[in-house]
């Protein structure tokens, strides 16, 4: 495991001032733990837009071919029936299953790919620098370069306190 | 994000983020309440009878029940359609709420959609005890069979089960995807071992990461989007169920419609009467408020509104179409022998949300509490008269019948109905009934505490 530091804020307003106070100063933040989404961080933090709904328009996609297909290759070649004289691709009676298909599909593909990327998953045993993380504290964590000095260390130290930062934490 | 003085606070009191997490992990904290316990023995008696009608139904068939040749669908397919009405809310709530950006929806949609899954699970009952043999009743799947023979897919039976699955599935998914992150606050907040090790299972690791709640926001926003038309079609589906048929009284364009805008109106019914007692019961009056009451009022009086309309323009169509048949079920409805039940769907459904209209009565919980009985029992009489009036009285005069449930299908019912208020009261012991982190979220916007510190 790498060295780092925790320090934590109390509001969100504060965390978000600080952090961009701190990064002015070159400290490199490499997450935020907080209790509930802060507006705004993906910013500060430079994250790039979630192309999760990617995953759901492709899925949605796959599922609306797999249901309307289906439904065609069961009525027109596996065994074709005739119902009360309609057409064997009777293409407005294959819409309601195909709808469902799509969102079915969409959903699950998105929620599956979002656990994988994010790595969550049942019994996953995350590390928990902090136990009001899911409470009330907002949790940065600054990662330090492998050979950084005492020196250097301090001023990333100082650089948080200034930004009002509290319980400063220096983990090796 | 700006928010009007002269709105009224969603979260009551002068509270801060450890304080909102207390309140609402307090009901699951300690031994359950001489309430709970009375509560839920009661609601088990009421599975137990379930279980002893459904033992019958199975063991000697449906001969059991009191349906005949002019009746085939009766107690069974009202139930049926009364819990998948109910089953509307949560989802409605949590999925058009949200991209409506109503955000007093934060502090009702956990329990709603909770609500929801088990009314989904009791409607469901319905239709697999309606076949008789319920060993057979993966029959309605597709899947590879010697036979090679597959299932109707012009059917709005089969479309239903497509509509049902896919709804029950979504709706698990929106609510455990939002559920993880609380899981993760009552983990971190949890006293023994055991519960911790439960609850850290559960979470899935979650840790409030910046990345994991940036994809989790998408992930919810997306599925809301994907969950809104999902909502519509469900009912819209099991209407067709009754309008794609040649009956009279089924044989309506309007169905889609006045269906979904039906199980909207039970489906706020069901979680005004659940939330009025949980919100007292649980000590929980300073998030779901009075303010909460009246936002789902309105939505009951347009929803109602609408339902009201649907009946008068029924009614007009039938007499203004010149089909006799059309025109004879709806005087039988509304004047024949089961006129009673149509004057009770009538009051209890066009009449009382109307007194909401009232700011004194909508924001007066005793009263929105007895409203919104009767729009229960309403609702599930507008099942009845649809399904049971329609059919009792056809082209031939001589298989005119009458209908009456036998004690086993009055067991079916109470046991859903058991098993419902069974599987809720575990809920509430279980998880958070309220979104924690989403009501953490709008607490500075629509807390009390803000609105005083900034106008004063």
């Amino acid at each position: 495991m790498n060295k780092y530091i925790t320090a934590y804020y109390l509001d969100e307003e504060k965390l978000l001032k600080g952090l961009k106070q701190v990064k002015t100063k070159g400290v490199r933040v490499a997450d935020v733990l907080s209790p509930f989404p802060v507006h705004g961080i993906d910013k500060v933090l430079g994250l790039r837009r979630s192309r999760l709904t990617r995953v759901a328009f492709a899925g949605g996609a796959i599922g609306a071919i797999v249901g309307f297909g289906f439904q065609t290759w069961v009525f027109t070649s596996a065994y074709p029936i005739n119902f009360g004289g309609k057409p064997f691709f009777a293409a407005p009676s294959f819409i309601p299953v195909t709808f469902e298909t799509t969102v079915l599909f969409a959903a699950f593909s998105m929620v599956i790919a979002f656990f994988v990327v994010s790595k969550l998953g049942p019994g996953n045993k995350p590390v928990i620098h902090d136990e009001r993380v899911t409470d009330d504290r907002f949790l940065v964590i600054v990662d330090i370069p492998e050979n950084s000095s005492k020196e250097e260390i301090n001023e990333i130290e100082k650089a948080l306190h200034d930004a009002g930062a509290e319980g400063i934490n220096y983990k090796a | 994000m700006y928010v009007s003085p002269i709105r009224e606070p969603l979260i009551r009191g002068n509270k801060d983020y450890s304080q909102v997490t207390k309140d609402i992990l307090a009901p699951m904290a300690g031994t359950p309440s001489k309430y709970w316990y009375m509560g839920i023995a009661l609601a088990l008696s009421a599975a137990l009878f379930g279980a002893w009608a459904t033992y019958v139904t199975l063991f000697t068939g449906i001969g059991s029940w009191g349906l005949n040749k002019t009746i085939g669908w009766g107690w069974d397919i009202t139930n049926f359609v009364w819990w998948v009405g109910i089953g509307h809310a949560g989802t409605f709530i949590s999925a058009i709420l949200l991209l409506f950006r109503q955000r007093w929806r934060t502090s009702i949609n956990r329990s709603a959609e909770a609500m929801t899954l088990i009314a989904i699970a009791c409607a469901g009952f319905f239709p697999l005890i309606h076949m008789g043999r319920l060993a057979l009743a993966f029959f309605i799947f597709p899947y590879p069979n010697t036979r090679a023979l597959w299932v109707n897919f012009n059917s709005p039976l089969l479309w239903d089960v497509f509509a049902i699955s896919t709804y029950f599935a979504v709706s698990l998914i929106f609510w455990y995807v939002g559920l993880i992150p609380d899981i993760g606050t009552v983990r971190d907040k949890a006293t023994t071992k055991i519960k911790k090790a439960i609850y850290g299972f559960l979470s899935f690791g979650w840790t409030g990461s910046a990345k994991h709640w940036s994809r989790h926001e998408t992930v919810s926003l997306i599925l809301a989007g994907l969950a809104a038309p999902l909502v519509l079609s469900v009912h819209t589906i099991v209407s067709f169920d009754f309008a794609t048929s040649v009956i009279p009284g089924w044989h309506t364009t309007i169905f889609p419609p006045y269906f979904v805008s039906g199980a909207v109106f039970s489906g706020f019914a069901m979680v005004l009467t659940l939330l009025i007692v949980t919100r007292k019961a649980l000590n929980l009056e300073q998030y779901i408020t009075v303010n909460h009451i009246e936002s789902m009022n309105k939505i009951i009086i347009l929803t109602g509104s609408i339902v009201g309309i649907a009946y008068l323009t029924e009614f007009f169509i039938a007499w203004y179409s010149g089909n006799e048949y059309e025109m004879f079920t709806f005087v039988n409805r509304a004047f024949g022998p089961y006129a009673w039940a149509y004057w009770i769907m009538m009051t209890c459904n066009v009449i009382t949300p109307q007194l909401f209209w009232f700011k004194k009565i909508r924001r007066n919980i005793v009263l929105t509490f007895i409203i919104s009985i009767f729009v229960n029992i309403g609702m599930w009489f507008e099942r009845f008269v649809i399904v049971v009036s329609s059919l009792h009285r056809d082209y031939l005069p001589s298989s005119w019948s009458m209908y009456t449930p036998s004690v086993v299908e009055v067991g079916l019912f109470v046991g859903t109905l058991g098993l419902f208020f069974t599987l809720f009261l575990l809920f509430i012991r279980v998880f958070p009934v309220i979104a924690i982190a989403e009501v953490k979220s709008v607490l500075k916007t629509s807390g009390e505490n803000k609105n005083h510190s900034e106008h004063e």
